[in-house]
């Protein structure tokens, strides 16, 4: 991250003194206006966050979490097998994936966060990423898609005759693009590479 | 089918807003306290991630002002032609893992230059569907629990868009096409 973030920087400043002034201003705007958007974004998923953190909370209390952890525990067991039997950690990443898959997007980052921070737990809280981190989320970037809510609205506002004519076509690309996500993350483990 | 799914989904918030509280209130536990605590740690978190969200849209800002975007199109249009990407669609796929509503945007224009019900509509429209902002979620998550070192999950993430990318063509070409 440390040199993705810098090259990204250093290679937009060279590209705006190649323009001359205007390049300079562009930039310096583009400073202003991404902080803001940062700003404005991360209020705008404050109460989404703070409502789901608290139904999770609930949920864990009341012992629903363990149940559909013990439920669904095969599936983990084969996608994260460094996750312990029963462990919430379990739980709050089956729930990530299910949210995240119906699409259901200002509940998917809140259950995502919740995952992150068990996983944490089990990974002894250290500064790199675990094997079972970087599973979730070689899961959760290629983001599986059971219903595209949110192109088939704006399709819809577009005029399309067929709005809803792309969910199969979603539906397998995502398939696809999680598929060598997740074999390509079994590869790097194997291997236990380091950028 | 996608009806039934649709309703699924669309009734799955209100169902668990019945649901958790309802059997967490037979079960003793102090519904209102416990939701209250965990809302509130809901609400550090959105401030713990505060910082990298702020490094991302800052980078993503500065690299679509400098006309970054435009450079890298220009310099991947041949291999996108060759791996049977249309050339109208080469800047949503640039931009979609770097910025959500930025693709969004992307995806409006090009709707309405095409149609939606035109190939680079439907392509552009399945390639939007499918994957996820892969920056942000590389940020957000990773942010919140405080790594640094996200060993090959970068790599990962751009690589299962491009396979999801290069899928999105064919099953448009294949099924719709």
């Amino acid at each position: 991250m440390n040199l993705i973030w810098t090259a990204i920087l250093a290679v937009s400043v060279l590209l705006a003194f190649l323009q001359g002034a205007d390049g300079a201003t562009a930039v310096t705007q583009g400073v202003v206006k991404g902080a803001e958007d940062a700003v404005v974004f991360a209020f705008g998923l404050i109460g989404a966050l703070a409502f789901w953190s608290g139904m999770l909370k609930v949920a864990e209390a009341s012992g629903i979490t363990n149940a559909v952890a013990r439920a669904l525990s095969p599936l983990v067991r084969l996608l994260f097998p460094s996750i312990p039997p029963g462990h919430p950690a379990s739980a709050s990443v089956l729930m990530a994936i299910t949210v995240n898959m119906l699409g259901l997007g200002n509940a998917a980052t809140p259950l995502g966060l919740k995952a992150m921070e068990d996983l944490a737990d089990l990974n002894g809280r250290r500064d790199e990423a675990s094997d079972a981190m970087c599973t979730f989320l070689a899961v959760s970037t290629s983001g599986v898609t059971l219903i595209p809510s949110t192109v088939i609205a704006v399709r819809a506002a577009a005029g399309s005759a067929q709005p809803a004519a792309v969910v199969v076509t979603t539906l397998l690309a995502t398939l696809a693009g999680t598929a060598a996500a997740v074999a390509a993350d079994r590869l790097f483990q194997l291997r236990r590479w380091r950028p | 089918m996608s009806g039934l799914v649709q309703a699924f989904s669309s009734w799955v918030i209100p169902a668990l807003l019945l649901l958790v509280p309802g059997v967490a209130l037979l079960r003793g536990v102090r519904v209102y306290e416990v939701f209250c605590e965990g809302a509130r740690e809901g609400l550090e978190t959105a401030f713990r991630i505060l910082p990298y969200l702020v490094a991302m849209f800052v980078a993503v800002g500065v690299f679509r002002a400098s006309h970054g975007l435009d450079a890298v199109l220009g310099l991947l249009r041949p291999a996108a032609e060759r791996l049977g990407l249309p050339a109208e669609v080469l800047p949503l796929a640039i931009l979609r893992p770097l910025s959500g509503s930025g693709s969004l945007g992307v995806l409006a224009e090009l709707l309405k230059e095409h149609g939606p019900d035109s190939l680079v509509g439907l392509i552009a429209s399945t390639m939007q569907g499918s994957t996820e902002t892969t920056f942000y979620v590389l940020t957000v998550y990773f942010g919140a629990v405080g790594v640094v070192k996200a060993r090959h999950s970068v790599a990962v993430g751009l690589l299962g868009d491009l396979a999801g990318f290069i899928a999105s063509v064919a099953a448009v070409r294949w099924l719709l096409g």
